[in-house]
């Protein structure tokens, strides 16, 4: 049972005073899985992916790292996993290799075999000339790459990323997918977390929606759009131009609208159920005077199934920090209706 | 074997800061100029010696009388020699006071009226010294001088007294005698003479190196914290003992190097001299001042979750620290209540210790007291912040 695992969770919690980070989860990643954390900032990945790190203490719970209890064994869990924080591991006045030396000197490796993978892993991410020079002198992409194989230079059997490709561009973004992918497959687990939808779908086996320290969804990205469409689910889009508030409040008044997100002025996305729903919508907008100038029904994404189980858009989660004044704290702003 | 590990991973840790604190040029200029201003400023502030050269003084004549006539010329006479002053004759004693006001004098020497009537009636006469005391240093520098001036103007017509008395009397006399029969032959007991320099300079020494012990750890931790590196090192299998003993290591090699600057400096520039045979136990001195402030440094770096929350706490601890601990002041010069919380800092007993062996030569047996202090404030701290530090790591 525990060779099939390379992490199992039970019951992990962690609070910051008043404030319940992490709720009570418990759930297992798969050996050689690319297992993905999705979930708006402030849902609880990183103090997760934190703890199961041994960088947090956790309130409560328990986990297994590569079969090392989390708590009675962190020395041994420490040398089996790789971290991908989401700031960058690196001294900005030292090179390359002379950071690589460092840090696998702490992981005890020969001192052949550091010079070795250092050189394997520079090739691997194309930055062999830059290996005697100064982290400073890097491009963003450059440190996100060399911050990758900062993780994998020890061979850990998993690597935890924290929002590995945060910030960069199209381009760097998807060659450090591909850098993740090249990763598993050798044979090592890895799990991400993300507040990308796309990242998620793109690259993890299996997802696990978090919101509010709590895991609301998790499965394969497939079988969590299935879930959608299971539920006799309709995502539909539409524009109206001439879009009033009263108008919206009709719409989320409606019994069928499982969950409703206004994207801009007069932009609205909402997941309704059973087969009349979308008529029911249709005449409610007509009903109210609104114009209709597009409307489509989509394909679920992971983004309908993120607003279909929690009842709101991520978007709207990550922007109600400033309100609620507390960066870790609970969002001030109402959850949207769900029936 | 754990051991063993723990050590090389102090040593890597305490390198690899090295090897960052190597690279950054502006860094490595601070550790030079930072001790070259202190010295300069410190030593500069303060008069080094007892001698004034050129101080501007008024000089009122408001007898007008032969013999205070005489006075002005010998007090010219005199300051013609030795340029003591830089003499202003002026007319009325409100010139004088204007000129005080405005900062122009230090201060007047004001011959009264009735000087020469007193003297010839075999009267002690005045000499007035003036000065601004609302400005006490400028005030004791020309209380300083006016006494000196008047002292010898005294001493001088004093003797031509006495002389023509023996004349009268037909008897040999030595004048200098009969006038000052007591003379204070002043002499100190460190050898060679002694400038400001001298007194700063090891309290200096221990200070810099001291504070660095105590704010180089919080400030080095909590910088990579925020940088985010210092994940990287907790999540590799390295004990937190380890963390700390390396990133002590580093601020110890780095305060000694400041050390040897600050007294190569002061040798060279300042003229402060070293005994030779006392550079060991300077040197002992100098760990045993470092030793004793790790432990405050870990607790600072325990309560300090960031980097500007470290650097508060260090401004106020090191502000106090400087100028309580005899660095600059000696502390028999303060109130009662600062002389108490000087004595329970340990810096105190560093300086004075420091300051005993460098100048005065002292061997061990001098320094015991100041030594066991340090020995015990450093072990009652680290007991307290080892256990403090080792909950603050995993938040």
């Amino acid at each position: 049972m525990t060779e099939e695992y390379a992490i199992e969770v039970q019951n992990l919690s962690k609070k910051f005073g008043d404030f319940l980070a992490v709720d009570n989860i418990s759930f297992n990643v798969k050996k050689q899985e690319i297992f993905g954390f999705l979930g708006p900032n402030g849902a609880g990945k990183s103090t997760t992916i934190r703890m199961l790190c041994t960088l947090a203490r956790p309130s409560g719970g328990d986990a297994k790292i590569n079969g090392y209890d989390l708590l009675k064994q962190p020395d041994q869990v420490r040398a089996s996993i790789g971290l991908v924080s989401e700031k960058m591991i690196m001294y900005e006045q030292l090179t390359a290799a002379e950071n690589l030396r460092f840090f696998g000197n702490l992981y005890q490796m020969p001192r052949e075999k550091i010079d070795r993978k250092t050189d394997e892993l520079l090739a691997l991410v194309n930055m062999t000339k830059w290996k005697n020079a100064q982290i400073k002198t890097y491009s963003t992409g450059m440190r996100q790459r060399i911050n990758v194989i900062r993780a994998m230079l020890t061979e850990p059997q998993i690597i935890f990323m924290d929002e590995p490709t945060l910030g960069l561009d199209p381009q760097t973004t998807l060659s450090i997918r591909q850098l993740i992918r090249d990763i598993n497959k050798n044979g090592t687990t890895v799990i991400l977390t993300t507040h990308a939808m796309v990242e998620a779908e793109a690259l993890s086996e299996r997802v696990a929606i978090i919101d509010h320290g709590k895991i609301v969804a998790l499965d394969t990205p497939q079988n969590l759009k299935k879930l959608v469409k299971d539920a006799d689910l309709t995502v539909i889009s539409a524009r109206i131009p001439n879009l009033t508030p009263v108008m919206a409040e009709h719409l989320k008044a409606l019994d069928c609208v499982t969950a409703f997100d206004q994207q801009d002025a007069y932009d609205i996305k909402i997941s309704a159920r059973g087969s009349e729903g979308f008529d029911r919508i249709i005449d409610s907008i007509r009903h109210d005077g609104g114009n209709i100038t597009m409307i489509n029904t989509n394909e679920p994404t992971l983004e309908d199934v993120f607003l279909s189980v929690t009842g709101k858009a991520m978007r709207d989660q990550s922007e109600k920090p400033k309100m609620s004044g507390r960066r870790h704290g609970p969002w001030g702003a109402p959850r949207a209706r769900v029936r | 074997m754990g051991f063993i590990k723990g050590l090389q991973d102090s040593f890597r840790i305490a390198w690899k800061d090295l090897l960052e604190f190597g690279r950054n040029r502006i860094g490595l200029i601070f550790l030079v100029l930072m001790p070259f201003f202190m010295l300069i400023m410190t030593g500069f502030i303060f008069p080094t010696s007892n001698t004034y050269t050129n101080v501007p003084v008024a000089l009122v004549d408001l007898d007008h009388s032969q013999m205070s006539h005489q006075l002005v010329d010998s007090i010219k006479e005199m300051n013609k020699k030795t340029d003591m002053m830089d003499l202003n004759e002026v007319g009325s004693l409100n010139d004088a006071k204007t000129l005080i006001t405005r900062g122009q004098v230090y201060g007047a020497i004001i011959i009264p009226k009735g000087f020469a009537k007193n003297l010839t009636a075999g009267k002690q006469s005045n000499v007035t010294i003036l000065s601004d005391n609302s400005i006490p240093q400028l005030s004791m520098a020309m209380n300083g001088i006016g006494s000196a001036v008047v002292g010898a103007m005294s001493s001088y017509m004093g003797q031509a007294n006495v002389q023509m008395l023996a004349l009268k009397a037909n008897q040999t006399v030595d004048p200098k005698a009969v006038i000052a029969p007591l003379q204070a032959d002043v002499k100190g007991t460190a050898p060679g003479n002694l400038n400001y320099f001298d007194f700063t300079a090891p309290g200096l020494l221990m200070m810099i190196v001291m504070m660095g012990a105590m704010t180089g750890i919080p400030r080095a931790i909590s910088h990579e914290k925020e940088i985010g590196t210092f994940d990287g090192i907790l999540a590799a299998p390295v004990s937190e003992i380890s963390i700390i003993l390396g990133k002590t290591i580093a601020q110890t090699v780095r305060g000694f190097i400041q050390g040897i600057v600050v007294m190569v400096i002061a040798i060279l520039f300042f003229g402060v001299t070293l005994q030779l045979s006392s550079v060991p136990l300077a040197f002992g001195l100098l760990f045993l001042g470092i030793f004793s402030f790790i432990g405050l440094g870990i607790l600072l770096t325990s309560l300090a979750n960031n980097e500007e929350t470290a650097t508060i706490l260090m401004t106020v601890l090191q502000f106090p620290m400087m100028f309580l601990t005899g660095v600059f002041f000696p502390i028999q010069q303060m109130p009662w209540f600062m002389q108490d919380i000087s004595k329970i800092v340990p810096l105190t007993y560093a300086v004075s210790a420091m300051r005993k062996v460098m100048i005065l030569n002292a061997g061990i047996l001098d320094v015991v007291p100041e030594v066991v202090i340090l020995v015990a404030f450093g072990l009652v701290t680290l007991m307290i912040a080892i256990p403090v530090f080792r909950r603050s790591m995993t938040r």
